[in-house]
């Protein structure tokens, strides 16, 4: 049972480059952490030094109530899955759970239960007698998962443990280890997790909370829904959700009603926008509108842009259309029932962003600028 | 009419005509790869059927004829050879190369992995230039070394023991084994090493339950190359050990040329039979891993 706490911690690795930048982080005791972001972020970094595998040059780490700056991993209360499950490949699978617990010096007795406790939750008992180089990728996941769990870490930590499973094999190991986290967490053992992945749809699915990276910074943590409705900022915007937010570049005039000008278009908008902005706003602004709240309205409708649409990729239940208005291109996704190819004949276009979720961002320091303060 | 009809079965003809030729002509290429093959191969091993052969021929025979096959074939070589002109037989000369060779090997081991597993993972100051170090005392040449060795063993007090053989060796004097296991070692993932650190492991342990298992054939090929090394090393005793008492067989062989006036040469090739045998029943024995451990070094990903 302990939460992690990460204090202005800091990564310069040795030719002075500056990996981490002072960041903050608070994982509540039970809790499943996602550290999301692009490659080169960060991420993995920053779970190695919790893990005690990269030494940390400045700030603390603290788990449970001690700090674990100087420890080595094996007295850090940590278990980690790794990315290429990193099974010892001339151990057998029992021996490979098993490890840990010896080097520990942990009676012989419960070692065998706790192998058998773990096989039993992962459902790996036939394979207990087999070398890694016998397993399927699926299999020797659940052995690394396997390995972490046996120990009843304090914190677990997971490197991208589904980016080297195929897409359906991830689907499923996605469930099983939220579920587990689940288990674990009713039956009031340790489950704390920090769980690094690049894949936005397992941040999205998996974690209570989601700390998205950027370039060593944390640019902000929250949970799933309040991360997609209210991204605080434009690189939060642009990373969680797919297809992207739309992030363009108008003009806003507050002469009355705000009104946003993008290439000689100006749609006006009403009260609720208006509540949410501040007095002192600058002209030029980024405006950041999902393709999911585009709205395709009649020709004769005002207050909406006119494009053209210059792709349409048809999935089924949605359905991608992608539309040039004034130079810029935006991704529009309309539901696949409402879609109908005549309607699209000439190409013509005209879009109604809803004003409850449109975002305004300050193109200098990318801050959100249109988040009530609710 | 009759022409059209035929036709195809000429074409069946002139197609299984053709076929037949081409086997033909792959059989006659074997043949003649495999012919030159076996000859050269014949030609590389005649000297050693011939010192096979002639450690079983009489004394006179062997310059009379260059066949290998003995006329008359006789152990008079082995058993005169192994009793030696000295006080000592050839078991004795055996045993010494043993009680060389295998401090020497475990040693070689032991040092090897653990001074290549240093610079594999970790840093530690000036490692550049020590490994620098390492890479240029396999640059140099053997020789240059031997008179400073020399004096500093003789200062030491060990001539005439096998410290200066020994002693090397287990400090990790060699650095080609050193080299050998670094670059097997860089091509392993570090991943399984952190697991275990975070399994709680020491460095030692990490070593011991986790790098060296996997690590296996590269220091199986070490101790090979080290056995038949040591096995067929003639300088470095001939250096070292003066009391004949301490001479192992590369040595002892020697000894059968300058005591006697006439070289009794069926016992100096019957003794350099049995020399050769060790090695290579080491050497085929142990295959396996020996190629495993040369092939992956550089390749595993």
């Amino acid at each position: 049972m302990a939460n992690l706490q990460l204090k202005k911690v800091e990564k310069v690795y040795g030719n002075s480059f500056k990996a981490v930048h002072g960041i903050d982080l608070d994982v509540k005791d039970g809790e499943f952490m996602v550290l999301v972001g692009p490659s080169g972020c960060a991420k993995s970094t920053t779970l190695r030094m919790i893990a005690g595998l990269e030494t940390i040059t400045g700030g603390e780490i603290r788990i449970g109530d001690k700090v674990v700056n100087n420890l080595v991993p094996g007295d850090r209360g940590i278990a980690m899955v790794f990315q290429n499950y990193a099974l010892y490949p001339h151990m057998k699978v029992k021996n490979n759970l098993s490890f840990g617990l010896k080097i520990k010096r942990t009676p012989k007795e419960k070692i065998a239960a706790g192998v058998e406790n773990v096989s039993g939750i992962l459902e790996i008992g036939e394979l207990l007698e087999r070398l890694p180089k016998q397993l399927s990728g699926g299999q020797a996941q659940r052995v690394a998962v396997g390995r972490a769990l046996i120990k009843q870490p304090e914190v677990f930590l997971f490197d991208e443990p589904l980016s080297n499973l195929d897409a359906k094999l991830r689907a499923s190991m996605r469930v099983r280890i939220t579920d587990l986290h689940k288990q674990l967490k009713q039956s009031a053992t340790s489950s704390t997790v920090v769980y690094v992945t690049h894949d936005q749809t397992e941040a999205m699915t998996m974690g209570d909370r989601i700390c998205v990276m950027k370039d060593g910074h944390i640019m902000q943590v929250a949970d799933p829904v309040t991360l997609y409705n209210r991204p605080e900022n434009e690189f939060v915007a642009g990373f969680i959700g797919s297809p992207e937010m739309n992030l363009i570049p108008v003009k806003l005039s507050r002469n009355g009603a705000p009104a946003i000008t993008l290439g000689g278009q100006t749609v006006t908008f009403g009260n609720q926008l208006a509540s949410r902005l501040s007095a002192n706003l600058g002209e030029k602004l980024t405006m950041g509108v999902r393709p999911q709240h585009m709205q395709m309205v009649s020709s004769e409708t005002e207050n909406a842009f006119s494009g053209k649409v210059s792709h349409v990729e048809f999935m089924g239940h949605e359905v991608n259309l992608y539309v040039a208005i004034a130079g810029h291109q935006v991704t529009v996704v309309i539901p696949g029932d409402h879609y109908n190819p005549s309607m699209l004949s000439d190409g013509a276009i005209r879009l109604a962003p809803h004003e409850s979720r449109l975002h305004l961002f300050d193109p200098e320091t990318g801050q959100n600028i249109s988040l009530s303060q609710d | 009419m009759t022409s059209l009809a035929n036709q195809p079965q000429t074409l069946l003809e002139q197609a299984r005509a053709h076929n037949a030729r081409t086997r033909r002509n792959q059989m006659i290429s074997t043949v003649v790869r495999y012919g030159i093959l076996a000859i050269v191969g014949f030609i590389m091993l005649y000297p050693l059927l011939w010192l096979v052969g002639a450690s079983f021929k009489t004394n006179a025979e062997i310059f009379a004829s260059p066949s290998f096959i003995p006329e008359n074939p006789t152990l008079e070589g082995y058993q005169r050879g192994w009793d030696t002109s000295t006080r000592w037989n050839f078991g004795h000369f055996f045993l010494n190369t043993l009680w060389i060779i295998i401090p020497k090997t475990i040693g070689t081991a032991i040092s090897a992995t653990l001074v290549a597993y240093g610079f594999a993972r970790f840093e530690f100051p000036f490692k550049k230039i020590l490994f620098a170090t390492v890479i240029a005392t396999l640059l140099l040449p053997n020789v240059v070394t031997r008179i400073p060795q020399y004096l500093l063993f003789r200062d030491l007090g060990w001539l005439d023991t096998y410290l200066p053989l020994w002693v090397p060796s287990a400090l990790a004097g060699d650095a080609f084994f050193v080299f050998m296991l670094i670059q097997f070692l860089r091509a392993i993932p570090r991943d399984m090493e952190e697991a275990a650190r975070v399994d709680g492991a020491n460095t030692i342990q990490t070593l011991v339950f986790i790098v060296i298992p996997m690590l296996a054939p590269a220091i199986i090929s070490v101790c090979l190359f080290q056995f038949m090394w040591t096995m067929n090393d003639f300088l470095g005793p001939l250096i070292y050990i003066s009391s004949v008492e301490k001479y192992p067989v590369s040595l002892a062989l020697r000894l059968s040329l300058d005591v006697t006036e006439a070289f009794q040469w069926n016992q100096v090739l019957a003794m350099s039979a049995l020399t050769l045998a060790p090695s290579l029943i080491v050497f085929f024995v142990a295959q396996r891993y020996f190629i495993e451990g040369i092939s992956t070094g550089g390749v595993k990903g």
